[in-house]
């Protein structure tokens, strides 16, 4: 149907896995299997891949090696952050604050957290999706067992001022975590510079296996654990590590440390010419989340008048692969949280359109999605009788 | 697995039946586009039967998909055949549909049975042939757009999140103090305006 290459644009939804990622990898799914607990060789040597990972994504978000707790899963790391700093310090403060955008393994654990008597709070953001300083000053005043704040918002591209955000928190001895599941192997993320003392990392996020993901979490903070069992990963999360992914997400941390600069540096041009163009080119597009502060590989948008999916669906005809927050789009037919709380009326958020970029993007492509865009949006808007109202000035 | 059948993605690539008729007999409009889907259904009616029909759909693939064949299957019917035809019959002639989405099913069938009722009310009250003005509904926030937690309208805090409201003087719905304009209207809420 279409002789051009595809246009993937969801890579924070998944990515593929990089050639050198798999090169570890393979070998150790055929001969690696040792358990890392063994005292003899197999065991050994299991250990020494384990702990070369460990530096490996340490390194990566500045950290020592014996912070990293390995996880499968970036949800999984956000349940343990939440749940675990929050019932470990407990008799501290029974507070959980989060913002309005985190994911949903924040919310949710968040919220679940409310039935044992923990008290949530959940501030709120402004138009492109930033905490401010002010509100969660205020909030703390009563202070906090933790504090959650998302990096990066993966649904509107908005980069969360942290290192301020973390210094209120660290006044009032509280600890911050944030989650950096769409940011750590796309932006720097320090954890001494942003002063926070837990982060999650995915590995998928930065072209690591599936299946493999961290807590950083600082030698000060405690945290119990949510899979209790064995002493592995210092008894925080039991269970026997996936060798082979967590080999994988070591060697993605090293490659995406070093490739950072020059990889966002190129796709910022790509995201850029998106943000400027689709507005320009077609009337009543909106941009979503913060026009600069923003992950240097997400453009994100609200085309009005019109739903995400039957885009998507159309785009898709044409080998264009992108997402979008739209209630019709989600299994639970429900508009992105997110999106409701930058303060979107629900059918502009309807019309949600998030693209993603990854190393294989390429400028023209920018052209090709631009010239399959606009026909489409017409052709949609013909149908829609929102746009049939706005055309008659009846819409209010 | 694709998403949809292929039938589903024929009737949403190539829709039967878009558009609006000038003088319609009965026009049926359902949904709202805070639960997603909104289809406006027009029917003109000769000897009893459906002799025209036309649709306007604002939702995802299934809903434009399921407004087509609607369309479609109404087109030369009885309007007593017409008033028979079921989301479940819909359903069947797409090919199926994903279990979450059956429920644009619902709306497609309910627009046209909504038409049906239109153009019979305006027959029998002799109401002269002309488009509806349309009402628009409020949608009031109940939910505090936060956490989803039921904000009660008397007292404009949410219990969950702890974050105060204020009514916003433009639209009348309810807003977070901390923002700079309304996220329903747009309208600047200032220090004074609260």
């Amino acid at each position: 149907m279409n002789t051009n290459q595809p246009i993937y644009m969801d890579h924070i939804a998944a990515s593929p896995v990089r050639t050198e990622v798999l090169e570890v990898m393979l070998p150790l799914l055929r001969e690696g299997f040792g358990n890392p607990q063994s005292v003899h060789q197999r065991g050994q040597e299991a250990a020494e891949v384990l702990g070369g990972a460990r530096e490996q994504v340490a390194a990566l978000v500045g950290a020592a090696p014996s912070d990293v707790i390995f996880t499968a899963t970036g949800s999984e790391s956000n349940n343990l952050a939440i749940k675990g700093i929050a019932r470990a310090r407990r008799k501290k403060s029974n507070r959980v604050i989060v913002s309005a955008i985190e994911h949903h393994s924040i919310l949710n654990p968040a919220k679940a957290l409310t039935q044992e008597g923990f008290e949530l709070v959940v501030l709120p953001v402004d138009g492109h999706g930033l905490v401010s300083v002010d509100v969660l000053k205020d909030a703390l005043a009563d202070g906090a067992a933790v504090v959650s704040i998302i990096h990066a918002s993966t649904e509107i591209g908005t980069i969360e001022p942290i290192a301020e955000l973390a210094a209120i928190c660290r006044e009032h001895h509280i600890p911050m975590h944030t989650d950096a599941w769409g940011s750590a192997g796309t932006i720097p993320v320090d954890m001494k510079e942003l002063g926070v003392q837990a982060v999650t990392v995915a590995g998928q996020n930065f072209r690591g296996p599936p299946g493999a993901s961290a807590l950083v979490i600082g030698r000060g903070t405690p945290a119990k654990p949510i899979i209790a069992g064995g002493i592995q990963e210092k008894g925080i999360r039991a269970g026997q590590e996936n060798i082979p992914a967590i080999a994988g997400m070591g060697k993605a941390a090293e490659l995406a440390g070093r490739e950072m600069e020059d990889l966002s540096a190129r796709l910022m041009i790509i995201r850029d010419a998106l943000i400027s163009r689709l507005p320009a080119e077609i009337d009543d597009v909106i941009i979503t989340g913060h026009p600069t502060m923003r992950l240097p590989n997400h453009a994100s948008f609200c085309v009005k008048y019109i739903e995400g999916e039957g885009l998507l669906l159309f785009l898709d005809q044409s080998d264009i692969m992108a997402a979008s927050g739209s209630a019709c789009t989600s299994k639970s037919l429900k508009a992105s949280h997110v999106l409701d709380a930058i303060g979107l009326d629900a059918a502009t958020a309807q019309g949600s359109i998030v693209f993603t970029l990854g190393r294989e993007n390429k400028i023209e492509d920018v052209d090709r999605i631009s010239s399959v865009i606009k026909p489409v949006v017409s052709r949609l808007r013909e149908m829609s009788p929102l746009y049939k109202r706005k055309e008659d000035g009846s819409l209010q | 697995m694709a998403l949809y059948s292929d039938k589903v993605m024929d009737h949403f690539m190539n829709p039967r039946n878009v558009g609006e008729l000038e003088l319609p007999d009965g026009i049926g409009e359902v949904g709202n586009p805070v639960c997603g889907d909104m289809m406006t259904f027009m029917i003109t009616v000769k000897d009893n039967r459906i002799e025209d029909v036309k649709f306007k759909t604002f939702g995802c693939g299934a809903a434009i998909a399921v407004s087509s064949m609607v369309s479609e299957m109404a087109k030369g019917k009885t309007l007593e055949e017409a008033m028979k035809i079921t989301n479940a019959m819909v359903a069947e002639e797409l090919g199926g549909l994903p279990k979450n989405k059956l429920h644009c099913s619902n709306l497609g069938a309910d627009a046209l049975h909504k038409a049906i009722e239109d153009y019979r009310e305006r027959r029998d009250s002799g109401e002269p042939v002309k488009k509806k003005v349309r009402e628009e509904k409020k949608v009031s926030l109940e939910k505090c757009p936060y956490c989803e937690q039921a904000v009660e309208s008397t007292t404009p805090i949410c219990t969950t999140c702890k974050i105060q409201f204020a009514v916003c003087p433009e639209c009348g719905k309810l807003a977070a103090t901390s923002l700079d304009t309304c996220p329903h209207c747009g309208a600047r809420l200032t220090a004074e305006k609260r």
